[in-house]
């Protein structure tokens, strides 16, 4: 699985989007993320279970400066 | 002491009467120039030609500034400028973030241009009182204090002797004096700086905003680059404006509906968005504390590290439950729902010449937090609280404070200054009581007080000069790039970020490119091209924001609600589009987003150009130091060893048998060359020689191919 064009090494079967985003201690609450294009609503993250050749986005719109 | 006994001290060196011009279209077309080496005070017309190119606020401060100055002119001398100026939407009601003024002069810390933005009512005013821009030139010979009465139509320059000199005492004296009703203080706006001001090269300008509610003027600052240094130097205590009258229809905009729509539009977005996004509301830019520090952004010991166990003590829920007064329109001018100018009431000081009062503490900001505190390894929000309040009544900036101070702090650890140099200081991290006392005698003027506010690049000197330390070491650890210091983020493990300070007019501050999360986290922008057209197209966009008056938060800390669905979420395009209507609504005139960055391309250009002539603003003075590109000492590189070892093994580096001091070279060396790399894709999208050259096709390009801008590229071309 990709995260953010990089090979993500903590994939593991059936892992959700919450699942990443807990690993990877996103603690950022503002995300916008797609999975092989398509938008993900945060209500989705819980649900949607990933694949091993998916093509995943968390992009942080972070403000900040 | 008693106001009358103070009056009685002024003496009137000379007033001007004027008449009025209304606003048409935003713009007076008005400037008011005052010299207080000889008291004239004359007024001048803008000409169209400078409005088309320069548009406005920072526009009209370098333009004004460099017609001013001589590549000779240095901070101190008698014809530097300070230019106050505001821009054609500044001073608007209806859309949040619209009283912005900007502040241009040659600083004491870079010998270059520098340019401040900063809300409160000084701007907004001054343009209701007829003038788009104030250029203040000459020195004093004693204490002066200017007021520009926009009710009755006078200037006046008064020596004033008696008035107090540290911001908040000061800002309320005058509030109080030119005030005759507790409504009429919200018609003046004072610009005070402080008493540490006076003796070091960090000094800011606060300009006040009255808060009809908590019944005191509070203060936002100009903090960068040390404009309040060069206002006390020319020996002025303060700047005072009367406004007549403060209405939504003031700049007599060319279609008012437009504004008033969109301001309806993006109120609504606040209002039902700002509790699940940033929480700008409750406690305004600190509520990233947290986060840069969970993903090791948040500066700590010097910027050696990006988290600390302690941070939790800092975080922001703790200045909202312990501090921060909730529920108050903390709007830094009129008709800001943002309201992010939150403040801790009733704070009472523990240390300095205020111990015991209990005061009004403008903050904290993330940049006060993360500077006085994790920078310096102080977790204690108390401490946090003070040092900003210090900061700021003594008027010298929070953001060089800290990172100096961090240094100074670093250089002690390490023994490359002891007790002796300090006078006594105890300058280990996390020191609070060593860091106030450090504070205190800036502004007494006194001990190593005198020689830290000098800012990290002078002390570096003087270190090796006087005591014999490692010059390269000192280079490599000291977080400043042409004389200013970096402001709170690391960048170390962001090479866009590294360019977002580096590849600067002004020196390392990060209001032009905050790429850091696009960069390291999002991995949005991964080739050298991506990040140069992210290093264009940001610091044009957000320099924008200084031409027109207004505020860059209202932009990004707050978006729509379908903003993640457009096609790239991190310019909000709708509310880029938003401006384009404003400009419209105000102006008359059409932009789209191309014709927007043309705009500020035309000043960031010249504000380059400027830079040369004044001898920085070529290739070699973009150059950063490494603690900001990636690890100077064996700690800083064991502390993410792994993170390291896999970048090295992923580019192909042959680590087997290496010692980490080996590693740490080869990684600067790769490291080094990619910002190199950098510079290059970023001086070729900018349309710049690979010495960082304005050439003058890219100057024709911009209508800005004017002979004095093409006599000082010539030489490098």
């Amino acid at each position: 699985m990709l995260l953010n064009n990089r090979i993500f090494e903590h994939y593991s079967k059936d892992m959700t989007i919450s699942d990443v985003i807990e690993v990877m201690h996103f603690t950022y609450p503002r995300l916008v993320v797609k999975v092989n294009g398509r938008l993900i609503q945060k209500w989705e993250y819980n649900s949607t279970i990933l694949n091993e050749n998916d093509d995943v986005k968390i992009h942080h719109l972070l403000a900040g400066g | 002491m008693d106001l009358q006994e103070i009056k009685k001290g002024r003496k009137l060196l000379n007033e001007y009467k004027y008449e009025k011009k209304n606003l048409y279209r935003g713009y007076t077309d008005k400037t008011l120039h005052i010299n207080i080496s000889n008291n004239e005070i004359i007024e001048k017309d803008v000409p169209q030609e400078m409005k088309d190119k320069f548009l406005g606020g920072k526009g009209y401060g370098m333009r004004y500034l460099w017609d001013a100055v001589t590549p000779e002119t240095k901070w101190d001398s008698e014809e530097n400028e300070i230019i106050v100026a505001v821009g054609p939407v500044g001073g608007i009601t209806q859309y949040p973030g619209s009283g912005k003024s900007l502040v241009c002069t040659i600083s004491p810390m870079t010998d270059i241009p520098i340019d401040s933005n900063v809300g409160g009512y000084f701007g907004p005013y001054l343009k209701f009182s007829g003038f788009d821009a104030l250029e203040i030139q000459g020195k004093a010979d004693r204490d002066v204090i200017i007021i520009i009465d926009g009710k009755e139509k006078t200037v006046r320059i008064e020596e004033a002797p008696l008035e107090a000199v540290d911001g908040h005492v000061l800002g309320e004296q005058l509030t109080n004096m030119y005030a005759n009703t507790e409504s009429e203080k919200r018609l003046v706006s004072v610009i005070t700086a402080g008493t540490a001001a006076e003796h070091t090269r960090i000094g800011i300008l606060n300009f006040t905003f009255y808060d009809l509610r908590r019944k005191t003027a509070r203060m936002k600052q100009a903090g960068r680059g040390g404009i309040g240094t060069v206002f006390r130097n020319k020996k002025i205590k303060a700047v005072v404006v009367i406004a007549e009258e403060v209405k939504g229809d003031l700049n007599n905009a060319f279609d008012q509906s437009i504004i008033n729509e969109m301001g309806i539009k993006l109120h609504r977005e606040v209002a039902h968005n700002d509790h699940l996004q940033n929480n700008m509301r409750k406690i305004g830019t600190a509520h990233i504390i947290e986060i840069m520090d969970a993903y090791d952004l948040l500066p700590v010991h010097n910027f050696q590290y990006g988290s600390h166990p302690d941070t939790k003590k800092i975080e922001s829920k703790v200045f909202i439950r312990d501090y921060c007064t909730q529920n108050m329109p903390d709007g830094c001018w009129y008709g800001c729902s943002v309201a992010c100018s939150k403040a801790a009431d009733n704070f009472e000081l523990k240390t300095g010449p205020y111990k015991g009062h209990k005061v009004v503490v403008d903050g904290p900001e993330y940049e006060n937090a993360a500077g006085v505190g994790a920078n310096c390894g102080i977790f204690d929000p108390h401490a946090v609280l003070e040092l900003n309040f210090y900061c700021d009544t003594y008027g010298i900036d929070t953001i060089s404070y800290g990172t100096l101070t961090a240094f100074a702090m670093e250089c002690y650890e390490r023994g490359i200054i002891n007790k002796e140099i300090t006078g006594g200081l105890d300058l280990k991290f996390g020191n609070a009581d060593a860091s106030l006392e450090l504070i205190h005698q800036m502004a007494k003027g006194e001990g190593f007080g005198l020689i830290a506010g000098q800012g990290v690049h002078r002390m570096k000197k003087l270190f090796v000069e006087k005591y014999g330390a490692d010059a390269a070491f000192l280079e490599d650890i000291g977080a400043e790039q042409k004389g200013l210091e970096y402001s709170q983020y690391m960048s170390k493990e962001s090479l866009a970020q590294q360019g977002g300070y580096g590849l600067t007019n002004k020196g390392p501050q990060h209001d032009e490119a905050w790429l850091i999360f696009m960069d390291m986290i999002n991995n949005q922008i991964p080739t050298f091209e991506n990040k140069a057209e992210a290093l264009h197209y940001f610091p044009m966009f957000r320099t924008w924001f200084g031409l027109l008056g207004l505020c860059k938060l209202p932009w990004n800390d707050i978006v729509p609600a379908n903003n993640s669905e457009t096609e790239e979420p991190a310019k909000i395009q709708e509310h880029v589009d938003n401006y384009h209507k404003l400009y419209y609504g105000i102006t008359g005139t059409k932009i789209d987003s191309a014709e927007m960055i043309r705009q500020s391309e035309r000043v960031y250009n010249f504000q380059r150009i400027f830079n040369i002539r004044m001898g920085k603003g070529l290739r070699k003075n973009d150059k950063t130091p490494y603690r900001t590109m990636g690890p100077v000492t064996k700690e800083e590189y064991l502390s993410r060893e792994s993170n390291y070892e896999k970048q090295m093994n992923e580019l192909g580096f042959d680590l087997s048998g290496k010692s980490v001091e080996e590693k740490i070279a080869m990684l600067r060396k790769h490291r080094e060359n990619q910002y190199e790399q950098l510079t290059d894709a970023v001086y070729k999208r900018r349309g710049w020689t690979m010495n960082g050259v304005p050439t003058p096709e890219k100057l024709r390009d911009l209508g800005m191919d004017l002979p004095e801008l093409l006599e000082v590229i010539k030489p490098y071309l």
